[in-house]
């Protein structure tokens, strides 16, 4: 029968050498590779110490972004929260007004919005639903916590800090 | 009016002895499960712990700390002594061993001459199989008072494992024992120290390998670990333990090892003697010192070759290993005795041709 592949090996079924029914020899060709192992390179990254690089595309925690005068861009349309395959995302609209045109860019704003962490799978689609490119997955991960309601972000955990009001807190959270 | 006279002096060296014999060994032990989980990490091309303290080496603190402070469950229908006594009998026995064991010459300190054995008693081999074979108590009570019976039978598993192997191994050290012609262990490794004698392991290669698979059956360790087979067999005798009290049984496991190590060496590598270094030319102290490390170099590199193979191979299966042990172990160790015999009769009655 042709074989499907270059590299298939038939099974050998011949009885076992006298060499190979005594265990011993076999066992020590076992103890040679292991030993060739305390030698070998560790792959291991020491974690807190050393971290890995980024990929350019990787998802992490959100952010909710500003426009260049530090207004919100999110205009509760609930694009997100539909994209959403987790269903992580919840949002309340409310309605701008006019004394609050330097904070909101558009006419509805997202008065609550909210995450779950612990549902959501970091799979960057609500950043692909958003139309207003309020929505991003930042480089931020292992969110740590003792309390399970701690998880569920809200604004003020999502909102990126202004860039002129919030000048420092913005460089520690670009970590510069 | 002294009906029995003490040497109070022979007393307190021998109490220090004891105390700094067994807390050495526990401090051993406890560094062993360090060094197992390292040279498994190793092994395994990985760090293994390093977080508790420089190098990790605070590990085992931490770990036993762990262990005093978990909860702690006795089963509703156990026999509660008896599941207390079964650890405690565990590492009791596994302490004991090392009572016979010779660690290193003698000391002179304040004009006594201290020797470094706690009883230089004259029956020390067959002391030492006495107190190991104890050990089944251990497994065989912990768990039989588990009440359950899973645990039950991996005691079963365990205690009929130890004493199959039992028995291949005194037959191999029977053959080792025709060449000494003396069953305490200080008069087997100063036949080793004598120069025109090499150690016993170029005498008795066979009878080593014996013994040391029997070793490694007697401590529950890979291959032969199938009392604690936690995956395939649903864990082992101490399944219903908990907290310190299965501490005490891990810890058991690693003393013996020490202790099956320390004889091992002192039976077949010779004991303290530093090899191609003539001792008697030292001070006294110093070669005492030297026999001290020379024995403890011997014991790291078993518990090495120990951990090397528990991390090289997986487990036998059980009726592999009780056909390693008593068809295939016993009648080697049979003929080995058989033909160290001969050899021994041809050598004090030469044959005339
Ligand atoms: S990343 Fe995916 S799962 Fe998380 S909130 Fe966005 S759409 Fe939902
Ligand atoms: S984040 Fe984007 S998609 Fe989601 S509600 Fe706001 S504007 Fe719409």
């Amino acid at each position: 029968m042709q074989s499907l592949t270059s590299r298939a090996k038939a099974v050998e079924r011949s009885p076992m050498t006298f060499l190979e029914q005594l265990y011993l020899w076999n066992i020590l060709k076992g103890m040679f590779i292991t030993f060739l192992h305390i030698f070998k390179k560790q792959p291991t990254i020491r974690y807190p110490e050393q971290k890995r690089e980024f990929s350019r595309v990787f998802r992490g925690l959100h952010v909710l972004n500003r426009d260049s005068e530090g207004r919100e861009n999110c205009t509760a349309c609930g694009l997100c929260a539909v994209a959403c395959p987790a269903e992580a995302i919840t949002m309340e609209a409310a309605e701008r007004l006019d004394s609050e045109k330097h904070l909101y860019r558009e006419e509805k704003y997202a008065a609550k919005y909210e995450i779950n962490m612990l549902r959501c799978i970091f799979c960057g689609l609500c950043e692909e639903a958003c139309p207003k490119d309020a929505i991003y997955l930042s480089e931020t991960f292992t969110p740590a916590d003792f309390a399970r309601k701690n998880f569920i972000y809200n604004k003020s955990d999502l909102l990126i800090p202004h860039r002129i009001n919030q000048a420092e807190e913005l460089s520690a959270a670009k970590g510069l | 009016m002294n009906i029995l006279v003490i040497d109070w002096l022979i007393f307190a060296e021998k109490l220090v002895l004891i105390a700094v014999i067994i807390f050495s060994s526990l401090g051993v032990a406890l560094y062993t499960t360090f060094a197992e989980r390292k040279v498994a990490a190793i092994l395994q091309d990985r760090p293994g712990p390093n977080r508790a303290g420089p190098f990790g080496l605070l590990q085992p603190l931490a770990d036993g700390v762990k262990l005093f402070t978990k909860e702690e469950i006795i089963p509703n229908a156990a026999n509660k002594f008896l599941f207390i006594l079964g650890p405690g009998l565990a590492m009791t026995a596994a302490l004991m061993t090392c009572a016979v064991v010779p660690w290193g010459n003698k000391l002179e300190l304040f004009g006594r001459t201290i020797a470094l054995q706690i009883a230089d008693i004259n029956i020390g081999i067959l002391y030492v199989f006495a107190v190991v074979s104890m050990g089944v108590y251990g497994i065989m009570i912990g768990g039989w008072a588990s009440n359950n019976k899973f645990s039950l039978m991996a005691a079963l598993r365990g205690a009929s494992q130890a004493i199959s192997y039992e028995l291949a191994m005194g037959m191999s050290l029977i053959s080792l024992l025709f060449l000494t012609g003396s069953l305490s262990l200080k008069t087997i490794v100063e036949q080793q120290i004598n120069n025109s004698h090499f150690w016993n392991i170029i005498y008795q290669p066979v009878g080593f390998i014996i013994f040391f698979i029997c070793a490694l059956a007697e401590c529950n360790r890979t291959p032969f670990d199938l009392p604690e087979a936690e995956n395939e067999l649903n864990f082992g005798y101490h399944q219903e333990y908990s907290s310190m009290k299965l501490g005490f049984y891990l810890f058991s496991e690693y003393i013996n090892m020490f202790i099956s190590s320390a004889i091992m060496a002192t039976m077949f590598f010779g004991g303290y003697d530093m090899p191609f270094v003539d001792e008697s030319k030292f001070d006294p102290n110093i070669a005492a010192i030297i026999g001290i490390v020379a024995l403890m170099v011997k014991v790291v590199i078993f518990i090495f070759v120990f951990m090397w193979i528990r991390w090289t191979i997986p487990r036998f299966r059980y009726d592999q290993l009780m056909d390693l042990g008593w068809k295939k172990l016993l009648p080697l160790a049979l003929a080995n005795m058989l033909i160290t015999a001969f050899f021994i009769l041809l050598q004090s009655n030469p044959i005339k041709f």
